[in-house]
């Protein structure tokens, strides 16, 4: 168990403070104790999407010091390359300063400053306008939010179904994927048991999200010993320091990890206990080809999903705790041959297909490392079972005197998601986790509260009918159950500008923020009127296929406007969006303003207890900038939204932070669960507690609840944690948690494929959907690689993120600019050698989608079929407050100009957003490459290039000496 | 490491200038040269000359040269400040033998002293000028026995060779001087070509593997800890390109020894003033030479903080 | 005093781990953070935000590729002053400005004796000198000695600025002098090693090699998977399972 008394992830014995302390008598003249601050602020870190906790040390009102929270939930004192850097980026010489307006062209850059007034009057007229006739034309999309909590009920209150924030192009392979088997999933929303896992495998995993656990659990399990072993085609970051590195071909995990099901399974190496208890491996199908219930679950006259009672050789319901359900087999119920999940699931994965044999050759990994690692697993889910002792009861109410645990644990992240067969892949991780036990287990991998929730969990996305001044029933993201729950018309035609839940993207569980651009300006389905985004780097690198997504934002019709019509784009920086706006409004710094990370959005829990927490200012402004959300919240008090307003049309917020204290979602939840109720003595539910920030503040600026020992397993069917959930508002009722290893929905849409049900796809659309909406994951070759001629185009191209830098933000950044301020193309040796190419060639970087020009370095560390680049590193000339000779502009490249944001056509000519055809996650590591040599005159310099921007009025240029910290010690030695 | 003009013009100025003084101050007491006005005052200038520019040049090497003067106190542990103390140390017996030589017109008794003293503290300058640099493991082309005794050399042939010009220039030419002149340039020659032949095969413990704790099989630098050049690598991770050095050499060869070699040949059997041509003109070839050799010793020598590099 | 110490009371130094490094750069900012406020503030950046970016850093983070018959690895390898015993930067000190401390054995630089000439960087052979063009000095680590002992702070954070962000405890702090201190013992355990031990300089701070390819490594004794024997392959398995 986590020792949870120790403060700080850092506390082992040689990494504390010396046993006495008291500076030794050296008489070398050398002030060991000087001031560091005249106060400390302790707030939540915004370098990335982690949150972690910080203490920030101020002096004379300038940040001196930023380092890690010690009691914090998430980072217990440490602290990343990036957040040690915060200051840099408080102080960027990018920071906006004022509210603009488009002056110049589209896309030019060229600004004149306004007030803030003004800024709302032209932004509440249009929307205005939009809200009383149509208020569909306003997209809403909000990048890397973390407040998606108010901004989707934004959106929803404005009546726009229009809205969502930057999962669809991040992690909703994974989301949806877990979320649809075990209501859970990776990303930061589980964890492994790092302090009881023995076995541990990462999958494509990168550094980009819940950076700070991972490292320290990876610090603990190499602390104890544990066995790591990475499946990425990469050897950099975490896979550098694994004791076996599987360098696999992109996109071909799915594929490994249905070999490693089917050696289990040949060994009989599940566990069939686990299965039967937790989930519906028992569950009768029916197999009725052409009925219109075929591949349903046979279910009750109630509607309960039966199972059939070995026993009693009856069908029973499948959640009686007291049955004794077949796995295999086939039934006769009603005269209908009905055959259990899990007789499915041996029939596919012990077909010859998925054997290391067979799967060998594609992934890039040897049969024997195949069967290898199966072993293995295998040993430590059974051999090496681990028991708590401490007694448990489960949802029907069995005494268990230990906590059971296979310590076999996964991670898996952005090299599954971002593949359009990333939803199956990531399925397939789970299968594999769940035959073996695995799943919120001692030493397995975890959830983090709220989840589990049901698989899937509810409401449902909310726009199907939209009108004017009036909100939608619900919030615009959610998650469908079948073809009746779509976002689209009679005609199949999709209702959101995105195209999530329509045909193209059925469980598209994060919207589809990388299409907006592309279909508002070819006014598929609808053309819009105004866009308005927060915060996501669109005309560059957020987006797949940046020269004609530029070339979109600044298209006109015939008439001379702007095909989409109107930007509203709100940034704390001068990033390559900004300069397509046509109305900026300034964000603060993250220091300078309120947020809350909320239990109804991205908490910050630990599987061990829920969290939340709130960055409050900790240094004033010293420009004129408002924070985003406390804008939002004057826009719909303007345009007097119903949640906005009270009933004579007062504010009902004066800003963020009165809303995070006062808003309640349900009665009794809102935004933040610490300290609720009138004495602040109510956690979860509670009244709206006045104090509530200043409790936060007092607390180190968040929340945590440690969970009872017996509430910490198996959280799926612990009645005591289920008790706990309801308390909490996490679920509805408490009841377990099955999960759907087959997964129901997703036959609904085969049958609706089919041609049973109300809603139908086009007949176009009906292979497609019947294919990909396989209820059992499958493995398929990404799109790209299936549509390019492999032999122009034989190498898959990634990028990562270095993990000194989030998103483009670290570029502007003087200390971690430093660190990379060019990105190379990392070719491996013999790919290398076959080309012709050394060191420090320059390269086109060629693709069906375009090229680009870079810089090679050859290595070894990655898998022969790969290339791969640092992402984000290039930069448009006259963006984040660079000098024009940066090397970011000049040397460093953009992988993705060359990533198609569109399929290639098929037969019926037929383009589809780059995506999963399921969830619609954009697939930019289907990438597919040649390099070719450059002419030597052609070497030296990156291309494609673009205008420079014009600088915004009143900006400083960035100087060309940092002499930051200096003044601390002037003031200092002046003191003495 | 990075030749910095600064330093290739210290080390080469001050090696001139040194040899001549020394040899002024043994050469004078013994009787070799009259004390007479002119030599004297043209040789201890000269010598004194080279010595200062060389000196004031090493500074604009310093970031904060006014705070030279605190080079001075270390000499118990470190060869700069002994090069510093013994070289300001050097200027009072040098300035009282040249006072001595050229006003008085004396070479002998006190004067004799001074002139002895004088070339023991440039020997022991340059001693520690050469020491500066053999001390230094970290770059294995410097850190061997051939290094000190080359600034010996170095200093005795360029001020052999300065001292060939000064006497030929006044008419008082000496076979002896002459012919110590040639021998110095030969042996320089000699020694040069032992060093690249001996930094050539020169088997460096040192290697990424150690640098690195990492043992066994190769380690190659995959990335650098930042982008763009750093203070480490202009200072210490300069390259040259072999063919580039290749050249360099010859130049070297060319200007430091073969051309002033003949010249001093030319020098033997030439009249008047042919002879004080050829003698002025080699003190000139040489010196340039020796710029270059001087910028080669830099150029090629390696620092082992380039192995983190891959250099 | 350049001369160095015949004895110090303290071996004061870190220990990195290399077998756990993931090459994240959180000790490479939160060093340039801390010390740019620091004893020898502040680390100058020459052109932070155009071509030529070049600033004063105490610590880096490389990253290696090692292969050997057993296998490759990628190591990431940080790098700084490692405090030695008889470090030649401080010998070669002209002025005195370099100097190692008798009391915990800390290299140290007095900036106001400094007088530029880069030759300590010259005699480490280790890259851990950084020279500040801007003020004319050189810098370094200082083991952040304005941490480890400052009654500013509070004691549990009165370790280098390092140590306390490494995400991963890749980073350990104390006398390695002190044959029972918790850093000798890691040292010992894990087989600690010196960076260019023949260059003779004994280098305090130690580095712990990585597992991969050891007889140190993780590893699972598992035996092969064998096909389940006996009637009806894998579903007669399930069906015996079952009914016992």
């Amino acid at each position: 168990m986590m020792d949870r008394q120790s403060r700080g992830a850092n506390s082992a014995p040689s990494q504390r403070p010396l046993a006495d302390t008291s500076a030794p008598d050296e008489g070398d003249g050398v002030d060991t104790s000087p001031a560091v601050s005249d106060r400390v602020a302790k707030t939540t870190c915004y370098m990335c999407a982690c949150r972690c906790g910080i203490d920030v040390h101020i002096k004379d009102g300038k940040v001196r010091y930023i380092n890690g929270n010690k009691d914090h939930p998430v980072n217990r004192g440490v602290i990343c390359g990036k957040g040690s850097s915060g200051i840099m980026q408080h102080y960027s010489p990018a920071r906006l300063k004022k509210p603009l307006l488009r002056s110049g062209p589209r896309g030019s850059g060229e600004f004149r400053e306004i007030e803030w007034e003004e800024a709302f009057s032209i932004a509440t007229e249009r929307l205005s306008a939009i809200r009383r006739t149509n208020p569909k034309k306003l997209a809403f999309f909000t990048g890397r939010d973390q407040s998606q909590s108010l901004t989707g009920w934004w959106a929803s209150q404005f009546g726009t179904p229009n809205f969502a924030a930057h999962g669809g192009f991040c992690s909703v392979n994974m989301a949806a994927g877990g979320l649809y088997t075990i209501g859970g999933s990776f990303w930061e929303f589980g964890e492994p048991d790092w302090d009881n896992t023995r076995y541990f495998m990462l999958f494509g995993v990168a550094e980009d999200h819940d950076s700070n656990p991972i490292k320290i659990g990876l610090g603990k399990l190499k602390a104890r010993g544990a066995k790591v072993v990475s499946i990425n085609p990469c050897r950099t970051g975490y896979n550098a320091i694994a004791d076996d590195w599987i360098g696999i071909r992109p996109g071909t995990d799915g594929l490994f990890v249905f070999a490693l099901i089917h050696e289990l399974l040949k060994a009989g190496r599940v566990d069939l206990d686990y299965l039967l208890r937790y989930t519906n491996a028992h569950v009768l199908v029916i197999q009725e080809p052409g009925a219109a219930d075929d591949g349903l679950f046979a279910r009750d006259s109630d509607g309960n999903p039966l199972a059939w009672d070995r026993v009693a050789k009856r069908p029973v319901n499948a959640a009686d705790a007291d049955a004794k359900p077949a796995l295999t087999g086939s039934y006769d119920i009603d005269g209908r041959r009905c055959v259990p999940v899990f007789q499915l699931i041996a029939d596919r994965y012990l077909d010859e297909s998925y054997s290391p044999d067979a799967v060998a050759g594609r992934c890039g990994i040897p049969a024997d490392t195949i069967r290898r690692i199966a072993a293995e697993l295998a040993h430590v889910a059974f051999e090496q079972t681990i028991e708590l002792p401490v007694a448990w009861t489960d949802w029907a109410g069995r005494r268990h005197q230990t906590i059971k645990g296979r310590p076999v644990s996964m991670h898996a992240m952005r090299g599954i998601s971002a593949h359009s067969n990333g939803f199956h892949s990531c399925r397939a991780i789970h299968l594999l986790q769940v035959l073996l036990g695995t799943v919120d287990v001692p030493g397995g991998f975890r959830f983090k509260p709220p989840y589990p929730r049901s698989a899937p969990p509810g409401p449902k996305p909310a726009g199907k009918n939209v009108k004017p001044m009036t909100p939608l029933d619900g919030m615009p993201l959610g998650f469908i159950c079948g073809p009746d729950d779509l976002l689209v018309d009679e005609a199949g035609t999709p209702l959101r500008i995105d195209k999530a839940y329509s045909w193209d993207a059925p469980l598209a569980a994060h919207g589809l923020m990388h299409t907006v651009i592309r279909n508002a300006w070819a006014g598929d389905p609808y053309p819009i009127d105004t866009l308005m985004m927060y915060m996501s780097n669109m005309a560059w690198n957020s987006s797949m296929n940046t020269v004609e997504t530029m070339a979109m934002l600044t298209d006109m019709d015939e008439a001379g406007v702007y095909k989409i019509p109107f930007i509203i784009y709100s940034d704390a920086y001068y990033s390559e969006t900004v300069p397509f706006a046509d109305l900026v409004l300034p964000d603060t710094t993250y220091l300078e303003r309120h947020d809350c990370i909320s239990l109804l959005d991205r908490p910050i829990s630990h599987a061990d207890g829920p969290g939340d927490a709130i960055r409050h200012p900790v240094v004033e402004p010293d420009r004129d900038v408002r924070p985003f959300q406390s804008v939002l919240i004057e826009l719909g008090t303007r345009l007097g939204l119903p949640g906005f307003v009270d009933q004579d049309g007062s504010a009902k917020y004066r800003d963020y932070a009165d809303y995070i204290v006062n808003h309640e979602r349900m009665p009794g939840i809102g935004p933040l669960a610490g300290w609720r109720g009138r004495d602040g003595d109510a956690i979860g539910k509670g009244e709206p507690n006045p104090d509530q920030l200043q409790r936060y503040i007092d607390n180190g600026g968040f929340w945590h609840q440690d969970f009872a020992a017996d509430q910490r397993y198996y959280k799926m069917a612990n009645r005591s944690y289920l008790d706990f959930a309801v308390q909490m508002g996490f679920v509805p009722k408490a009841e377990p948690i099955v999960f759907q290893l087959y997964s129901e929905p997703m036959q609904r849409f085969r049958l609706a494929a089919r041609g049973h049900g109300r809603g139908q796809p086009p007949e176009a659309e009906r292979s497609r959907i019947e294919t990909y909406m396989d209820p059992l994951p499958f493995w398929y070759m990404p799109f790209e690689e299936a549509a390019v001629d492999l032999k122009k185009y034989p190498l898959h191209a990634l990028t990562q993120r270095p993990m000194h830098m989030y998103h483009s933000w670290g570029s502007q950044n003087a200390w971690l600019r430093q660190i990379t301020s060019q990105n190379r193309l990392f070719v491996h040796h013999q790919t290398g050698a076959g080309l012709g190419l050394v060191d420090d060639d320059w390269v086109w970087i060629e693709s069906i989608n375009g090229k680009v020009k870079g810089q090679i370095k050859l290595i070894d560390g990655v898998n022969e079929s790969t290339v791969w680049t640092w992402n984000a590193i290039g930069k448009r000339r006259g963006s984040w407050g660079l000098k024009d000779d940066a090397a970011e502009s000049n040397r460093g490249f953009l992988l993705n100009h060359i990533i198609g944001d569109q399929t290639s056509a098929d037969a019926n000519g037929r383009r589809y957003s780059n995506s999963d055809p399921v969830t619609g996650q954009a697939a930019w590591f289907d990438l597919m490459v040649r390099i070719v040599k450059c002419a030597p005159e052609e070497a030296g310099f990156t291309e494609p290039q673009f205008e420079r921007f014009q600088q915004p009025p009143n900006v400083e240029p960035a100087p060309d000496i940092l002499r930051f910290g200096a003044e601390f010690r002037r003031e200092r030695e002046a003191a003495e | 490491m990075h030749p910095a003009f600064s330093v290739v013009f210290f080390t080469t100025a001050t090696g001139a200038g040194y040899g001549l003084l020394a040899l002024l101050g043994v050469l004078g007491p013994l009787g070799f040269i009259a004390p007479d006005f002119w030599p004297g005052l043209v040789g201890m200038g000269l010598a004194l000359g080279l010595i200062a520019a060389g000196l004031l040049s090493s500074t604009g090497h310093l970031g904060r040269p006014e705070r030279a003067w605190r080079a001075f106190s270390q000499w118990r542990s470190s060869w700069l400040s002994r090069e510093g103390v013994s070289s300001v140390i050097t200027f009072i017996p040098a300035g009282l033998f040249g006072l001595g030589w050229v006003f008085l017109g004396r070479t002998g008794g006190w004067v004799a002293i001074a002139g002895l003293l004088a070339a023991i503290g440039a020997t022991v300058t340059v001693c520690t000028t050469g020491m500066i640099y053999a001390s230094l493991k970290p770059i294995a082309q410097w850190h061997s026995r051939y290094t000190l005794p080359a600034y010996l050399i170095f200093a005795t042939m360029t001020g052999s060779v300065l001292l060939n010009a000064l006497l030929q220039s006044f008419g008082v030419g000496s076979m002896g001087v002459l012919a110590l002149s040639l021998l110095a340039t030969l042996t320089g020659w000699g020694w040069k070509l032992a060093t690249w032949r001996y930094n050539e095969r020169l088997e460096i413990p040192t290697t990424a593997n150690t640098a690195t704790g990492l043992a066994g099989g190769t380690v190659r630098s995959l990335e650098w800890p930042h982008t763009e050049e750093n203070y480490l690598l202009k200072e210490m991770g300069f390259r040259i390109a072999r063919k580039h050095s290749a050249k360099l050499r010859q130049i070297t060869q060319a200007l430091a020894f073969g051309l002033p070699i003949l010249l001093l040949i030319l020098v033997f059997v030439a009249p008047w003033p042919l002879a004080i041509g050829a003698s002025v003109l080699a003190v000139i070839v040489q010196f340039g030479g020796m710029l270059v050799e001087r910028w080669l010793f830099f150029a090629e020598a390696k620092h082992t903080v380039t192995l983190y590099y891959g250099r | 005093m350049t001369c160095l110490p015949a004895h110090t009371d303290k071996k004061l130094g870190l220990v990195i781990d290399l077998d756990t490094c993931v090459g994240c750069q959180a000790c490479v900012t939160a060093c340039k953070e801390w010390n740019t406020g620091g004893h020898m503030a502040p680390l100058t950046d020459i052109d932070p935000y155009g071509a030529h970016v070049d600033g004063v850093w105490f610590n880096r983070v490389h990253s290696y590729e090692h292969t050997t018959e057993m296998g490759g690895r990628t190591v990431n390898f940080p790098r700084s002053c490692l405090h030695c015993e008889t470090p030649a930067c401080v010998t070669v000190c002209p002025t005195g400005a370099s100097y190692k401390r008798a009391s915990d054995g800390i290299v140290l630089i007095d900036e106001s004796k400094c007088i530029g000439c880069k030759l300590c960087s010259w005699a480490c052979p280790y890259g851990a000198r950084e020279f500040d063009t801007d003020v004319g000095v050189m810098k370094k680590c200082t083991l952040c000695v304005d941490r480890i002992y400052n009654d500013n702070l509070a004691e549990e954070d009165r370790v280098p600025a390092c140590v306390a962000a490494c995400p991963t405890s890749a980073r350990h702090f104390g006398d390695l002098d002190d044959p029972a201190s918790a850093v000798s013992q890691l040292v010992a355990e894990r087989g600690g090693v010196d960076l260019m031990p023949e260059m003779g300089y004994g280098p305090t701070n130690k580095y712990l090699p990585p597992r991969a390819h050891t007889q140190r490594a993780a590893s699972v004794p598992a035996k092969a998977l064998e096909p389940v024997r006996a009637e009806g392959g894998f579903l007669g398995w399930v069906d015996r399972m079952l009914s016992n």
